[in-house]
């Protein structure tokens, strides 16, 4: 095997952070290494030094044996380092062809050759099984396929080395499952790979090697077949995780009731017809592949889209109108299916993050002044009781870690004491302990008697939460299993839209659980 | 060189950013009066000078910040919340021909000056809100885009202006001049300094000011026209309902303007022309950016143009440099309060 990249003893400090501490780290041609870590233990540091961005304050980078001039990108490039970054760094109002072979080429040359660039694209599309239409426009394209655009990008600048920054973090299931499989044929191929995840089932199914990284040390080396999901849990967050365990249940009244509701997608799948009952003191897991409906679904029951048919009853009643202040003084919680754009405005305070949905409550407001000592005051009960780090009541939310926000979002609708919670795609992006710390909010919410509606793509997630479990496809609802009897072949089946099993289960059920 | 945003833009920063902008405005100004042959700091002495040196020219800057006041709120409160009303111009105009137009009513000459005095008031608000809800609403309707709508409607504006001012509004004793009848007596702004042109207009707008400030920073309406504006998606996700802030928002920037128009016809002129404002509605963008859209500093951005135009007037009958450098002043100092705002949010490194 030959050594194609080679890190040694890199450190760099910002300020009185340490964000790399002599860490040292080699890839092999052929090889797929994981760089595992939370969200802050200092990976994407460590590949913006390997890339030029950032300079190391100790150490050094060598390709293929040849050290590199640290911070210069176009060095890294011309070394055949490419970078997948996770956020994409495409012009939208660009082709496939053009965004590709921006840069490529020497600014005064008057024409750009466009046949050559084609030819070449679609060679390296073939050979490598990424499918895009090189004449499409960026912005008409999905998330999977940009990001087979961004990869294209560096394989046409002649990269052998390429890292991805999570790679999946933006990709629904499928998507990833798709792109790890494009990953082993690159590697097959001879090109060489890294990338960076904070997912465990991802890195055990698609890695040849792991290396562990905490607070900016290597903690751990692992051939990928000797170690398992446990160990690398234990390793990346320096102690044992364990997810809370969920307690019997106690259901109560039926809290939350959807009759045979159409509505139409807005900006997602519509849906069809769906029905279903969630009772207090219980949570209903709602799984499904991305794009079947959840977004609407999610967006009906927290009041941004009145049902076109059909009725949603909040305690055996229609609301007075469906809108979000009806919804959220009807006792429903909402948690959004996006953090960053939903969730928090990056340019407010964090207490207007904290109070805007309630503003109208006489808590906060009173004939339309804002009670500004008294918003801060209940911000500051919950950072503090929801111990949201590095955040302050007068800061722009922005600076938050994907782990406070959401705990800050988290404790915005619980202090409400919410009856109804609607939690879509809770712990999407979280690191293992933010994880567990979601999770156990969700069952204390449930343990004091709030239904919960869990709409989520993590299985193991809805598995270790949910009393009962329905699948979402293409806008319709699948009949109800117990979590008990759930197992990956069942709910693959349901989320395939093979409902006669799940049929079957449901019958059996005692009536009053449907 | 790169630029890396600012982790925590520092309010001093923030303060410091127009002050900045100013600056070098006018350095670069300055090149070029001297270019035209000037002493650079006599020109600046002059404008100074001009602009404040005597009774007269201290009460015409405030005169003339009084409009810049307004149409700069109009401007402020529409970006907040990412309206980019652009019509403010169209909306001073026929604020002011609303007046006038209300004015030939014959009941409102025998009014009590003070009701007489707020109703006009009212009216130029309400002709500029009129002016501005049409975009807005082919935006919301059609998604109409009412950079190009607002600005557009500005020529029709001023040409019904020109076509009521020529025609069923023209007063018959100017000896044919296109001006429309007078304002009625009662409905004329009471001065602040004898033998000025400065009015209680001022007073006015700087109320607004304070008002705007206060809705802004204390309101519920205030805080949601900001996260309208910063985020259309998390906002309606937390329960703003954006068309009906956007509407109000609308109501506000159309009614500054439009109020902007009223005052100044009942205040300084007493009838209508189409040269009744040398752009105070596009000066208004220009005072809202390098006050970087804060209420209260649109006074201070109001006062800063208001004496270059004045000063620059006096400076330029005495040195001969054309007045047209107050103009590139206050244009280049967009241009710097431009680069200075991004300055307080990213930070140059090698």
């Amino acid at each position: 095997m030959t050594r194609v990249l080679e890190l040694e003893h890199i450190t760099k400090r910002f300020g009185t952070v340490t964000a790399n501490e002599d860490v040292s780290l080699h890839l092999e041609q052929g090889e797929i290494v994981a760089l595992l870590g939370e969200n802050g233990a200092g990976k994407t540091t460590l590949m913006s030094i390997l890339f030029g961005h950032y300079t190391a304050d100790v150490g050094t980078v060598r390709v293929n044996g040849a050290e590199l001039p640290p911070g210069k990108s176009r060095a890294a490039i011309r070394a055949g380092v490419g970078m997948v970054h996770q956020h994409f760094a495409l012009a939208p109002n660009l082709s496939v062809l053009e965004n590709v072979m921006t840069g490529t080429e020497p600014l005064w040359k008057l024409r750009s050759d466009r046949a050559a660039g084609r030819a070449k694209l679609l060679e390296l599309s073939q050979r490598f099984g990424l499918a895009v239409d090189p004449e499409a426009r960026i912005a008409d394209l999905s998330v999977g396929e940009c990001q087979r655009v961004e990869i294209l990008k560096a394989l046409y600048n002649d990269a052998e080395v390429l890292i991805l920054d999570e790679p999946t973090a933006v990709l629904t299931a499928q998507e990833a499952e798709s792109l790890f499989a494009t990953l082993r044929e690159m590697a097959a191929k001879g090109l060489s790979l890294i990338f960076i995840s904070h997912k465990l089932h991802e890195v055990m199914s698609a890695s040849d090697r792991v290396v562990v990284l905490r607070a900016g040390k290597v903690v751990a080396e692992r051939a990928t077949k000797a170690t398992s999901k446990e160990e690398l849990a234990e390793l990346m967050v320096g102690r044992a995780v364990k997810r809370p365990e969920r307690p019997p249940a106690r259901p109560g009244a039926v809290l939350l009731e959807a009759v045979d509701v159409t509505l139409g997608g807005k900006g997602g799948a519509s849906l069809l017809g769906i029905s279903f009952k969630l009772h207090a003191g219980e949570t209903l897991g709602i799984i499904g592949v991305s794009g079947n409906g959840q977004t609407t679904l999610a967006g009906l029951v927290s009041g941004l889209y009145p049902p076109d048919g059909g009725a949603l009853l909040v305690k055996g009643q229609t609301p007075a109108r469906h809108d979000v202040p009806h919804a959220i003084a009807a006792g429903i919680g909402r948690i959004p299916e996006d953090r960053n754009v939903e969730g928090t405005i990056g340019d407010m305070s964090t207490w207007e993050n904290a109070v805007l949905e309630r503003i109208w409550s006489p808590e906060f407001s009173s004939r339309g002044v804002v009670k500004r000592a008294a918003s801060k005051a209940a911000t500051e009960a919950i950072l503090r009781d929801y111990d949201v780090r590095g955040a302050t009541v007068d800061g722009r939310i922005r600076l938050l870690s994907g782990g406070n926000m959401q705990k800050l979002i988290l404790g915005r609708v619980l202090t409400a004491g919410p009856d109804i919670l609607v939690a879509a795609q809770p712990s999407r992006g979280l690191d293992e302990g933010a994880i567990a710390g979601v999770h156990e909010r969700l069952l204390d919410a449930r343990g004091r008697g709030a239904g919960v509606l869990l709409i989520s793509e993590d299985l193991d997630e809805v598995i270790a939460l949910s009393d009962r479990i329905r699948a979402i496809v293409g806008g319709r609802l699948s009949p109800a299993i117990p979590a008990e009897r759930a197992n990956a072949q069942l709910l693959g089946l349901m989320m395939a839209g093979d409902w006669s099993a799940a049929e079957q289960i449901e019958a059996e059920a005692p009536p009053h659980e449907i | 060189m790169r630029f890396e945003r600012r982790e925590h833009p520092s309010t001093t920063l923030n303060l410091l950013a127009p002050l900045g902008a100013v600056l070098a405005a006018l350095i670069v100004a300055g090149l070029l009066i001297a270019i035209a042959g000037a002493n650079v700091f006599e020109a600046y002495g002059l404008i100074l000078k001009g602009a404040f040196g005597s009774r007269l020219g201290f009460s015409e800057t405030l005169t003339r910040a009084t409009p810049l006041i307004l149409t700069g709120l109009a401007a402020a409160v529409a970006f907040r919340a990412r309206l980019w009303n652009i019509g403010a111009e169209g909306q001073f105009y026929v604020g002011a021909l609303a007046v006038a137009a209300f004015g030939m009513i014959p009941a409102v000459a025998g009014l009590p000056a003070p009701l007489a005095i707020v109703l006009c008031l009212g009216v130029g608000a309400v002709a500029g809100m009129i002016l501005l809800l049409l975009p807005l609403g082919l935006r919301l309707k059609f998604g109409v885009d009412e950079v190009v709508t607002s600005l557009l409607l500005n020529f029709i504006a001023v040409l019904f202006v020109s076509m009521m001012i020529e025609g069923a509004m023209k007063d018959p004793l100017a000896f044919g001049w296109p001006q429309s009848v007078p304002v009625p007596d009662n409905a004329v702004l009471p001065k602040l300094m004898a033998r000025t042109r400065l009015h209680a207009g001022l007073l006015i707008a700087l109320a607004m000011a304070v008002a705007v400030w206060w809705l802004q920073a204390r309101t519920v309406f205030g805080m949601r026209a900001r996260a309208a504006g910063l985020s259309p998606r998390a906002a309606a996700f937390a329960g703003v309902p954006l068309g009906r802030t956007l509407v109000a928002v609308a109501c506000l920037s159309g009614g500054l303007a439009g109020l902007a128009g009223a005052i100044e016809v009942m205040g300084v002129k007493g009838y209508v022309t189409t040269d009744l404002s040398p752009s105070y509605g596009y000066s208004g963008i220009v005072i809202a950016m390098l006050a970087n859209l804060n209420p209260i500093g649109v006074i201070g951005a109001a006062l800063f143009s208001a004496v270059m135009f004045v000063g620059a007037d006096s400076m330029s009958r005495a040195l001969g440099i054309p007045s047209y450098i107050a103009d590139v002043t206050v244009a280049l100092s967009l241009l710097t309060m431009l680069v200075a705002l991004f300055l307080t949010q990213y930070r140059i490194s090698r």
